[in-house]
């Protein structure tokens, strides 16, 4: 009777664990089926390098280079504004911070990383957007807006890879430098942050998919308009953006182009992960 | 003479040491100051905005253009989690047992499972949210229906609850499984009855999470669940999460006090779910010890 069962619960999980697989198989062959034929008979070229994105003139164009720009530029600069920042809070979380003080703070990373985006999107709308109207004018809702909450939204997911990337060399280097005259702080930045190197990179890819795929709080405060990006204080529209605002009301042609570029997106989130597992493999040996 | 020199470079030698680290300790302490300030600024700015239009009429039964009410996406929320765990918690820690229990490391199929997982936890949710359209509401013909948006809602958080069941499981010791295997139980006699119960407060801070996941969700949702104001009333009807909601009211532009009431409803639910997660790993990590 037992022995029965073994075996067929054995076999319960074996499926369990085939879902995973089976769903991400889906998952490409559903997006690559809805969006490769579309890009093939518009031209992948004109796609992908296409500057203009009318999809109600006759005859419509889709271009979605200005798009791919826009997502590029907005990860940029939350790279730019958000690592630094999440790097040395993880040096402060790791090795500065007083083990009263972390109790709290330690959640609290958590917590940063648990707010829905469209909480973020709206204290964006109702305070970076106005201090943007005033200090440079227009809407104030343009790629600077975009670039400082994606640096917040990344924080988290910097923090938490690096400080246990930090928290992972052995302490016996910390000792060495200290032993050898160097201060703490000079230690933490000259021997534990060298030594924690691959897992910092990793976290900052990681925040580079999230800022990348982020959508709902993007979409409420960069302007959203698809055109050429201009600079940092023009509107400015995404991949991820471009599918949710127009999915709604798409249809034939223009449909298949937002599934299209849903591919394309799709696509940048492989490579960002590849490169991910390749640097996490290389720490792991 | 040289002795005097030497003093003098070593003195202005240690000057800038001391200069570059105390450099460096401000720097650390900005960034952490800069990190949770925005934070406590953030959950500030919204309780304060919230907080004075949270009124009755935001809690009533049906929602109208005039109450704004958010009950019905409140309740949807929670039906779509609570399907949603129900149907993501089986698979996911089957599949950790079968990851860690069954299979031997370093296994073909165990490999293709770990990159699948990775894949889909990278996975952006307006990919889901696309794919659940071509696939559940089109393909299968679901229409926006709690089903579509369930099952998305599944797919997108069954890497986060392999993961921590993963982790909770290999945190269990050797000795135990041995000892029960000793004992004369089965293999599945000691998963259920020695291995889960240990392991248990980790599962259950992953599957938390993953409900703080789905409340929080929007772009998954929006071409699966849909956004209808009323509350479903089969698996096959539309509805709104509050996430949604509150998407739907701050595009619009035309209830920001409740969007921003909402919002508070929103961040209390998560902060709630948060504190649960918190404690019940804190617990797994005693029980190690």
């Amino acid at each position: 009777m037992a022995r029965k069962y073994e075996g067929f619960m054995k076999g319960v999980f074996f499926l369990s664990a085939i879902v995973s697989i089976v769903a991400l198989i889906l998952i490409i062959v559903f997006m690559f089926a809805g969006g490769v034929p579309f890009m093939l008979e518009y031209g992948l070229g004109d796609f992908l390098l296409g500057q203009k994105w009318t999809p109600s003139n006759t005859p419509a164009s889709f271009g979605i280079l200005p798009m791919i720009l826009g997502s590029i530029f907005v990860t940029i600069g939350a790279v730019v504004i958000g690592v630094p920042i999440g790097v040395l809070t993880s040096i402060f979380m790791a090795e500065f911070c007083p083990p009263k003080l972390y109790k709290w703070l330690k959640p609290a990373v958590n917590l940063m990383a648990a707010i829905p985006s469209v909480v973020y999107g709206f204290f964006a709308l109702q305070l970076i957007v106005p201090i943007m109207r005033n200090f440079v004018g227009g809407t104030g809702m343009n790629m600077l807006t975009a670039m400082i909450l994606l640096g917040i939204m990344i924080l988290p997911t910097v923090i938490g890879l690096s400080e246990s990337a930090l928290r992972a060399v052995p302490r016996s280097y910390y000792n060495g430098g200290v032993a050898l005259g160097s201060t703490h702080e000079r230690t933490v930045m000259a021997v534990l942050v060298p030594a924690a190197k691959s897992g910092i990179i990793s976290s900052v890819i990681l925040g580079i998919g999230r800022a990348i795929g982020e959508t709902m709080a993007v979409v409420l405060i960069a302007g959203n308009q698809p055109i050429m990006p201009r600079g940092l204080t023009f509107g400015v529209r995404t991949l991820t953006t471009n599918i949710v605002l127009e999915m709604a009301y798409a249809a034939g042609e223009h449909r298949e182009a937002l599934i299209a570029t849903a591919v394309v997106l799709f696509a940048f989130i492989l490579i960002i992960n590849s490169i991910f597992l390749y640097v996490k493999n290389k720490e792991a040996k | 003479m040289p002795t005097e020199t030497s003093t003098l470079t070593t003195q202005k030698t240690r000057n800038t040491k001391q200069l570059s680290s105390k450099l460096i300790r401000l720097l650390v302490y900005l960034s952490a100051v800069v990190t949770f300030g925005s934070l406590l600024f953030i959950i500030l700015f919204i309780l304060v905005r919230g907080v004075p239009y949270i009124t009755p009429s935001l809690f009533e039964w049906n929602y109208t253009t005039d109450n704004v009410s958010l009950l019905p996406s409140l309740l949807t929320t929670l039906i779509v989690v609570g399907l949603s765990l129900l149907i993501a918690t089986p698979i996911g820690v089957f599949t950790g047992f079968y990851l860690v229990e069954y299979a031997d490391r370093g296994n073909k199929i165990v490999k293709a499972i770990s990159m699948a997982t990775d894949t889909l936890a990278a996975v952006p949710s307006i990919v889901y949210g696309l794919f659940g359209m071509l696939f559940f509401v089109t393909f299968l013909g679901f229409q926006y229906s709690v089903i579509s948006g369930v099952l998305t809602a599944v797919i997108m958080v069954l890497p986060l609850i392999i993961r921590s069941t993963e982790e909770a499981l290999l945190s269990v010791g050797m000795p135990l499984r041995q000892a029960s295997f000793a004992l004369g139980a089965g293999k599945l006699r000691t998963i259920f009855t020695v291995v889960l119960p240990v392991a248990m407060p980790g599962i259950l801070s992953g599957v938390i999470l993953a409900s703080g996941r789905i409340v929080g969700e929007t772009a998954a949702l929006m071409y699966t669940l849909g956004t209808s104001t009323n509350l479903p009333t089969d698996l096959f009807s539309s509805g709104r999460t509050l996430a949604l909601h509150m998407y739907v009211l701050s595009s619009e532009g035309l209830h920001v006090n409740e969007a921003n009431a909402t919002a508070v409803v929103l961040v209390v639910f998560v902060l709630v779910i948060n504190a649960l997660s918190t404690y019940l790993s804190k617990r797994l990590s005693k029980g190690g010890k």
